[in-house]
């Protein structure tokens, strides 16, 4: 990625514009953050001043707002049903999206561009809505309310994110690369495995790691495909109207954390995934 | 193995799961809406169209589009320049703007919900800077604009940082030598980014609003999280029927609405941002 260089510009005016790039910079920083500090702060106060009234805006390091969260009826289960959801989401969209993000960045060949469409229709439709349909198909074939079932659409929704990412990333692995294996007597398979594969994995897991936060965040399908085996996102939504407001708080807190980190994680790929790929 | 059958076999599972989970659940969903025992019928879109909250939900998604977008891509843009120019700190600055990239809508709307809310940071920064004497609900049903407000703030938080990632990546493609080119022939920098660097971006903006147009239609956890029932959208219908009623087809048919202005969007901008052949880079 290139970094334009500002163009050199002699005395104050410059000196004044370079204050005021700064403080928007760090304006801008701070619309982003202190929305996501006072819900720390509500989350590590305890439930008494979460609704006192004027509130503290510094948390009072108590967790009885966390340890009721834990301690509340069904909370774990739906926690665990999140992560498995997630997790197994993460897996059907590596194991689908991978081969054919290396088709398309390897290979020419009849078909490909209706492929591409393909997958750039699932962007012209809100996906989420597919969880009507598949609600019906989905007791028809018993996968209602199952961690399987609501994986499935969940990858539906990563899939062509996973494509599109792993095809800028094997893309960005030159194919001489390859072809020198071939050549020194490697099969495809063997080149694969032993030249592509351990310079892409890092990329994989931060694509695997993007669709594990897609499936962790979603809403609407969760809440209207599971009954039994609720996650965490449908559980907090079916009892806004009913949960205390620390227990939302709480829940909040705990759906973010996870995406903070995985932000973390992946944010030296979250460029690469938008690049080339996209147009 | 033959390099001519390869390329088919690796993309089959993709395509065979994206024809069974994707392209068909569509025309089932499209079946559910139009018939009943009997057959072929208009009845679920009546009903529909008939109940008093589809006009103000129909209303309330449009609104809420208009309101949070264009004010989107204005801050997406500005930041994504901001990157560019930076020298320091560039990739602590990326990281904070991207956070809420991870932030799931229910979440986002929480996040709002613990500000707006009666006993909430705004009510008490407004206390303590003496403007009101105690709390006001802000969000109950008397007053929708601020939920109205509310929703949009928490919209415009959460999803700028997804067009930030296009654009920001978009940017990168374009090639500097443009720009310095411009520059060298005098252009100021209002003007350089005007007639050189938005219109070789048109392929991200693109992208980005499409995107980003498509998630505001389907603005749904941040507004049962701020409003719950006081402000009704199409995908909170949808789910009322659906959940609630338990009324598949009237659900399908609310469903078919908001894939008929999605891909009516997407047209249009498909449309307005299409970058001719040949002026491609």
């Amino acid at each position: 990625m290139s970094v334009a260089e500002s163009p050199k510009l002699p005395g104050s005016p410059r000196r004044a514009g370079n204050i005021l790039f700064g403080a928007t910079a760090l304006l801008l920083c701070a619309w982003v953050l202190v929305p996501i500090y006072l819900l720390i702060v509500n989350t590590l106060s305890s439930p008494e001043a979460v609704t006192a009234f004027p509130k503290s805006f510094v948390p009072g390091w108590d967790f009885a707002n966390l340890e009721f969260f834990a301690g509340f009826a069904g909370i774990l289960k739906a926690l665990k049903n999140s992560v498995l959801v997630a997790g197994v989401t993460m897996l059907l969209a590596i194991l689908i999206g991978a081969p054919a993000g290396y088709a398309l960045s390897r290979f020419d060949f009849p078909g490909k561009s209706a492929f591409r469409i393909l997958i750039l229709m699932t962007r012209a439709f809100p996906l989420p809505l597919l969880a009507l349909p598949l609600a019906v198909m989905f007791i028809r074939t018993g996968l209602d309310d199952t961690i399987l079932g609501l994986a499935i659409v969940h990858t539906t929704l990563a899939l062509p994110f996973s494509v599109l990412i792993t095809f800028s990333l094997f893309s960005g692995i030159p194919i001489e690369l390859e072809e020198a294996a071939w050549t020194l007597g490697c099969t495809r398979e063997q080149a694969f495995r032993k030249v592509v594969l351990p310079l892409i994995l890092p990329g994989i897991a931060a694509s695997a790691v993007f669709a594990f936060v897609i499936s962790w965040n979603e809403v609407f399908a969760a809440s209207v495909l599971t009954i039994e085996n609720r996650t965490l996102t449908a559980f907090l939504l079916q009892s806004l109207d009913v949960s205390p407001m620390h227990l939302k708080f709480a829940g909040g807190f705990v759906l973010v954390v996870p995406a903070l980190i995985f932000i973390f994680a992946v944010r030296k790929y979250l460029f690469a995934m938008w690049g080339i790929a996209n147009r | 193995m033959d390099n001519r059958t390869l390329p088919y076999l690796l993309l089959l599972p993709a395509t065979l799961f994206l024809c069974v989970f994707f392209l068909y659940p569509f025309a089932l969903v499209a079946w559910q809406a139009f018939t009943n025992e009997a057959g072929f019928t208009l009845e679920h879109f009546r009903t529909m169209a008939d109940h008093w909250k589809f006009p103000i939900a129909f209303w309330n998604t449009m609104l809420l589009a208009l309101a949070v977008v264009p004010v989107q891509v204005v801050l997406s843009i500005t930041m994504a320049m901001m990157v560019t120019r930076m020298q320091r700190g560039r990739d602590i600055m990326l990281y904070i703007w991207t956070i809420p990239l991870g932030i799931s809508d229910l979440a986002a709307g929480i996040i709002w919900l613990a500000i707006f809310e009666q006993t909430g940071f705004l009510n008490s920064m407004l206390y303590g800077l003496g403007v009101i004497e105690q709390p006001t609900n802000f969000l109950s049903y008397q007053n929708t604009w601020v939920i109205f407000i509310a929703i949009a703030l928490a919209e415009i938080w959460r999803a700028t940082a997804i067009m930030l990632v296009i654009l920001v990546a978009g940017l990168g493609l374009i090639p500097k030598e443009y720009d310095e080119a411009a520059e060298v022939f005098g252009a100021s920098r209002w003007q350089r980014l005007w007639k050189v660097t938005l219109p070789l971006l048109r392929p991200s903006l693109q992208t980005a609003l499409i995107l980003r147009v498509i998630l505001a239609f389907e603005v749904f956890a941040v507004v049962a999280a701020l409003g719950g029932t006081s402000l009704p959208v199409l995908m909170g219908e949808t789910y009322n029927y659906q959940f609630e009623l338990q009324d598949g087809h009237v659900a399908a048919a609310l469903a078919l609405v908001i894939l008929a202005i999605s891909i009516a969007f997407t047209l249009f901008f498909l449309r307005v941002l299409r970058v001719p052949k040949g002026a491609q880079i």
